[in-house]
């Protein structure tokens, strides 16, 4: 079993959806973070410029079986796309153990 | 005078009464917007305290403190308390325009302003002690004084014996001016917040935690400016009370407009907080010729003021001061402008009137400069004006209050 974690913009949290019930991951889970990193944001707050390095993203967290893996990032990497500086990342690590809770499954039948 | 229009006037006037009461909400709300939510609780705290004083106080001395009756023109008291006059229910009293208990609420409710104004400037650092004494003897002696030298018939409004002398329809000078000069002093003394200068000595920006809540606030005070404006007719005159509901609210809608657009061509940014900040300096400007002005000079009056919002937001910053809601900018700055204007535009409009009025707001300053200063600075020797650096770090509802504005949205840990 593998996790994929893919940290993404916002703005593209629908598509990247999309694009994994395409392949049919259907379950994962996601939330808001908050991050530093080269993408500079300019404002100006009652005539004072200033400049954020504080960047929102969204992460999302994915466990799946070993042969998700390829098309899983695959579909991260096409949907969440969009060329400019600040797209995110993936990140693939492996998972020694799942189980499910109500029917106490544990391994492949636990994550689906 | 028929009752009818005695009664008619009085419900305006109480009505007013209502609105400027209503104010308070407003100052409440653009002064917490417009700071950092781990002070919230202090400010209101101290937005509520000042209410109930501000009050109190004038029911105590400051009604019979700044409308002594016949008095030397410079200090006058006539007893502690409300002592109702023969005729104080009748259409005797005030020319018909409103009761004794009308006039007393609706006075009352001006006294408590000053301070507010105070309350925003300082905010994030003063010492909750420290500024309830000093709201205390502010609004209950150095208030009351100066509005007696004008509107308690003193020697500002017989500059020019019997040729008239300093005008001030609803408080440019006496109440904004007052509350401004005095909201200079303390944030000299106090100096900026932890992080509002960098090392380098430039300003930093601190951001406003709730935008929405500020914008609520400057509405709601447009709204009671109708009163503050509109109540100081001192009766329901229809001609009177139309006309400066029209410029009050033009002047507003023009110190909007104005502040935008300068803030835009400066920073190339659509900045709420100073479109906020510019109705307010309309309003203010308006204030000390709100009758005397036509629709077209309000505005003309207004979109300065804008301007003069913006120009002052930058040189508080560049003074190294430190003035959270820009109190100083649109009560001091804007509350100078409108009073010099009624010798500008108008119907008083004049050499000699500008002279008047430029000596009234020389006079004032003098008096509240040296009166906050003396208040501020004693507190400053025997308790201490500002809170402990962990303490403003941390965020005075806290350490202060030991309680927290938002108890489930705990994710800004400054």
């Amino acid at each position: 079993m593998k996790k994929i974690e893919a940290i993404i913009r916002k703005s593209k949290f629908d598509d990247v959806k999309e694009a994994l019930h395409q392949i049919e991951v259907n379950f994962f889970s996601y939330w808001d973070v908050t991050g530093v990193g080269n993408e500079k944001q300019g404002h100006v707050y009652r005539g004072i410029t200033y400049s954020t390095t504080d960047i929102q993203r969204r992460f999302i967290s994915i466990v799946i079986s070993d042969d998700f893996q390829e098309k899983t990032v695959n579909a991260i990497l096409e949907s969440a796309y969009t060329g400019n500086i600040g797209d995110g990342k993936i990140f693939v690590s492996d998972i020694s153990e799942a189980y499910r809770i109500r029917t106490k499954e544990n391994g492949h039948t636990g994550i689906n | 005078m028929e009752t009818e229009l005695f009664t008619a006037n009085n419900i305006w006037m109480m009505l007013c009464t209502a609105l400027v009461f209503f104010m308070h909400l407003g100052f409440s709300f653009l002064e917490i917007g417009l700071t950092r939510q781990k002070n919230t609780i202090n400010i209101l705290f101290k937005n509520v305290f000042i209410i109930c004083t501000g009050l109190l106080l004038y029911y105590i001395g400051g009604f019979n403190l700044m409308y002594p009756g016949e008095f030397n023109g410079f200090l006058g008291f006539s007893g502690f308390g409300l002592a109702i006059p023969e005729n104080g229910l009748t259409a005797e009293y005030a020319n018909g325009g409103y009761t004794y208990w009308t006039d007393f609420l609706f006075q009352g409710m001006f006294a408590a302003t000053a301070a507010t104004i105070v309350s925003g400037a300082v905010a994030e650092r003063i010492k909750l002690e420290a500024f309830m004494i000093f709201t205390l003897l502010y609004v209950g002696l150095a208030y009351p004084i100066v509005g007696s030298w004008q509107w308690g018939g003193g020697f500002l409004s017989t500059l020019g014996g019997t040729d008239g002398g300093f005008y001030d329809f609803a408080g440019s000078t006496l109440v904004h001016s007052v509350g401004g000069w005095a909201a200079l002093i303390a944030i000299i003394l106090l100096g900026p917040r932890i992080g509002k200068f960098g090392k380098d000595g430039k300003p930093k920006a601190i951001l406003g935690h709730n935008i929405p809540l500020a914008a609520a606030g400057v509405l709601i005070l447009w709204l009671g400016w109708f009163g503050f404006n509109g109540g100081s007719v001192l009766s329901g005159d229809p001609a009177t009370t139309s006309l400066v509901l029209v410029t009050t609210s033009l002047a507003a809608a023009a110190g909007g407009i104005s502040a935008f657009i300068a803030s835009f061509i400066l920073y190339k940014n659509y900045d709420l907080t100073m479109f906020l900040n510019g109705i307010l300096g309309g309003l203010v400007g308006i204030t000390a010729g709100a009758d005397l002005m036509s629709p077209f000079e309000a505005i003309s009056i207004g979109f300065l003021a804008g301007i003069l919002i913006i120009i002052g937001v930058s040189l508080i910053d560049k003074l190294k001061l430190d003035d959270p809601v820009g109190a100083i900018a649109v009560h001091l700055i804007c509350g100078i402008w409108g009073t010099l204007a009624v010798g500008i535009f108008g119907d008083l409009a004049g050499i000699q009137q500008f002279f008047y009025q430029l000596s009234g707001v020389a006079i004032v300053a003098a008096f509240c400069c040296l009166s906050s200063f003396v208040i501020l600075i004693i507190l400053k020797k025997i308790i201490g004006i500002r809170v402990s650096k962990t303490e403003e770090i941390e965020g005075l509802d806290q350490h202060e209050h030991g309680m927290d504005a938002y108890p489930d949205f705990r994710m800004n840990q400054h």
